[in-house]
């Protein structure tokens, strides 16, 4: 995708080509519209609205980027950019169904290769292939925090939990032949990437009361205290503790090197230690209030 | 003897757990009326004094780092929740926000409440639709009954909460990644400082906290501290979830007293599955050095966890038995790291993919006498010369297992591990490997 025009901000009634039709581009307009108010600073909402471009092309389109481009008044390259530091991304069109075997260690040696080698197989795909009918895009995926589960397998983001090669084999038929596929944990039917899309970028679709609380790996805990009668301490009425500790606040400030982070330099301007000015923005306008002139002059020459 | 301690879990065996119908009638919301009576001040005290650290890894002390906050001079501040939960192993805060996602509404609601935020943000990492949708459901209930939106239950306090999905990537997770992420930019980590609670979202100050951590905070604020410090120990008060996984009898989440040992943790969970014994674990996530039967009794608290030589991380218990191959599980974890390295800074982006090549061909039974000082030699390289933690993370499983378990990694020099361990006996279930795992996995994420 090029970028025609010099690397600055569009400005209003400069528009890139969409690709979209008028009714699609006001529907697309109207959504990211909402989805901008959400935030204070309209950038944000780039991430969903990547989001919204998949649900209605199935991937991020040259279109699509365009359009997100436009709305937030960045140039496509910066919009590329984003988009292709993000897995969930797709760079192609993506089959109706992602379906991802866990391969990180512990799900991988607990089975997830040998369910992920059977899927190869049955599918004839690889990692980020997908099947000659459209229908599944498989994936290798990583750490999906259901390790309690394990061998897991993710279908369009639901859960599906201790799978074998089998089982696994089962799920994808049945998504192949159009039936309705229930994940262990989650709504009562996997939807479509689209509609998936759709819900990331946070529309909700009337599926959040489906499915349960919880799992039984989620619950074990919970169901033993209760069999052995242990509880918490009782809350002592309502109470609300003792008094402040207080000191010690300068004492314990992250050091570099310890707790809080590593690799951290120690303070060398006023805009390391004064709120309202990022190193990386010395003088936008948007960056929040700056608390003294003299500060941000400092940052701006660095 | 350790009990578990149910809090944050004491609900989530309940019809409908994560309505707000449910919650209230499990004495939700309590903490929040409780908290808007009183002075931001007072309540960031409590939370200071009640010693409270971040459940998301780092286990920096929660109130104080509230109390980083720059005076108020009136401009905006924000609280973000790291809901980005991604470190290999972990996995509390997904099934938490699952069952219980007003348990997080409400602490998010108290939290920005001390703080002064009016707008809070919940950051998701976006593979996980369906607590996407939980949460969002939840923040629409608590707006309609009024624990969200404008004049909080006639306290003259608003707030606004929006629940971000993310779309992919671990390092979001590191809370300066996370907030360019939240900003609409690629998530790279930023130099620090400025600190967020100085210059975070927006260039504002900024709190960012873990899902567990808020979570914990109504808890603190009906009980009071001193009835939070019964639990746990001197220095890492309170409770917390410990996930065990792997191949344990009863996998699951645990919700007990920080301190209490892998041991009892095992008799809980039936221990390790029948027929077989332990040969090492992470007590927190993969970036945490792994241990090995001789540290069955260490308790699992900050301190403690530190002075045997890893870190108590995220309470992730991934558990391994003696039919799994070290070099397997730390050549998979490598690719992992140099999968999810961000590209920012050299040492983390060149060195993740030196040690993979270099663990790849160890696996597969090819490695060269000189290999495991060349590992240890790049990890020296990496660690405290990375950006941020996700450079130190990568070293930490590496050096770890070459501690205890150099022999294996001498026998990749001419055996492959799939040879010493067949993989088969690993599985949870009954398989015919179809081909050499070693040689069909390599370089997979190149």
């Amino acid at each position: 995708m090029s970028v025609e025009h010099a690397p600055v901000s569009r400005q209003p009634g400069d528009r890139h080509r969409t690709g979209y039709d008028e009714a699609t581009r006001a529907r697309l307009a109207a959504d990211a519209a909402q989805i901008v108010a959400r935030y204070p600073q309209q950038r944000s909402a780039l991430l969903p609205m990547l989001h919204l471009v998949q649900a209605e092309d199935g991937y991020v389109s040259p279109r699509g980027i365009a359009f997100c481009a436009q709305t937030l008044g960045l140039t496509t390259a910066e919009v590329s950019a984003v988009a292709t530091f993000y897995t969930q991304y797709k760079r192609h069109p993506n089959g109706t169904y992602t379906v991802g075997v866990c391969t990180n260690t512990l799900c991988a040696v607990m089975g997830g290769d040998a369910i992920w080698e059977e899927l190869s197989d049955h599918l004839g795909v690889g990692h980020d292939e997908t099947t000659e009918d459209g229908a599944i895009t498989l994936e290798r995926v990583e750490c999906n925090a259901a390790c309690d589960y394990a061998p897991v397998m993710m279908v369009n983001w639901e859960f599906f939990d201790n799978q074998t090669p089998q089982s696994a084999t089962a799920v994808v038929d049945d998504l192949r032949a159009g039936k309705p596929v229930r994940p262990t944990r989650g709504a009562d039917q996997v939807v479509t990437f689209r509609e998936m899309s759709r819900v990331l970028a946070g529309f909700l679709d009337g599926r959040a009361d489906e499915g349960p609380g919880a799992g039984p790996a989620t619950l074990r805990g919970v169901e033993l205290a209760r069999q052995q009668g242990w509880t918490a301490p009782a809350y002592p009425g309502d109470a609300t503790g003792g008094t402040a500790a207080g000191a010690g606040a300068a004492a314990s400030r992250p050091q570099p090197g310890a707790e809080q982070s590593s690799a951290e330099r120690t303070p060398t301007t006023p805009a390391d230690s004064t709120p309202g000015q990022r190193p990386d923005t010395p003088s936008s306008p948007s960056a929040g209030g700056s608390s003294s002139d003299s500060s941000s002059q400092k940052a701006k020459e660095e | 003897m350790t009990t578990l301690t149910p809090v944050l879990t004491d609900t989530w065996d309940a019809e409908r757990s994560w309505t707000l119908a449910t919650y209230l009638d499990h004495g939700g919301y309590r903490g929040l009326r409780t908290a808007l009576a009183q002075q931001p001040a007072d309540l960031v005290n409590l939370v200071k004094d009640s010693g409270l650290r971040g459940r998301g890894g780092a286990g920096f002390p929660t109130g104080m780092k509230w109390s980083f906050l720059p005076a108020p001079d009136g401009g905006p501040r924000y609280l973000v929740v790291n809901a980005d939960e991604s470190e290999p192993g972990t996995c509390k805060d997904i099934p938490l926000m699952m069952a219980s996602p007003q348990h997080l509404i409400e602490g998010v609601a108290i939290t920005s409440y001390a703080i002064g935020c009016h707008h809070a943000f919940i950051y998701l990492r976006g593979e996980v639709v369906h607590v996407y949708r939980r949460l969002l459901r939840a923040v629409e209930e608590a707006y309609a009954a009024g624990y969200l939106g404008k004049n909080i239950l006639g306290s003259g306090y608003d707030l606004d909460v929006t629940v971000h999905a993310g779309a992919g990537a671990y390092i979001c997770g590191e809370e300066t990644a996370l907030l360019d992420s939240l900003e609409g930019l690629r998530g790279q980590p930023r130099l620090k400082p400025p600190f967020p609670a100085v210059a975070g979202l927006y260039a504002r100050p900024t709190v960012v906290n873990n899902v567990e951590s808020i979570a914990s905070v109504p808890s603190i604020v009906v009980g009071g501290s001193d009835w939070f410090k019964t639990m746990g120990t001197e220095r890492s008060a309170g409770f917390g979830l410990f996930s065990l996984s792997g191949h344990v009898a009863r996998p699951g989440q645990y919700e007990a007293p920080l301190g209490i040992t892998l041991r009892e943790l095992l008799d809980m969970a039936g221990g390790i599955r029948e027929g077989h014994e332990l040969k090492f674990w992470t007590p927190g996530g993969s970036s945490t050095p792994i241990f090995t039967a001789e540290h069955l009794d260490v308790p699992l608290d900050y301190e403690s966890v530190g002075a045997a030589g890893s870190m108590l991380g995220t309470r992730a218990l991934q558990i391994f038995d003696e039919t799994t191959s070290v070099v397997r599980a730390v050549t998979r974890w490598t690719e992992f790291y140099k999968h999810e390295s961000c590209g920012k800074c050299t040492p983390c982006r060149e060195g993740t993919y030196w040690l993979t090549q270099v663990l790849q061909r160890l696996e597969a039974g090819r490695g060269t006498p000189e290999d495991i000082d060349l590992l240890l030699d790049l990890c020296d390289n990496i660690l405290g010369r990375a950006f941020c933690a996700l450079g130190d993370g990568a070293t930490s499983p590496i050096t770890s297992a070459i501690t205890y378990f150099r022999e294996e990694f001498e026998a990749g020099t001419h055996t492959p591990a799939d040879v010493l361990f067949p993989p088969e006996r690993s599985s949870l279930f009954h398989y015919t490997p179809r081909r050499s795992a070693a040689g069909a996995l390599a370089g997979v994420h190149a």
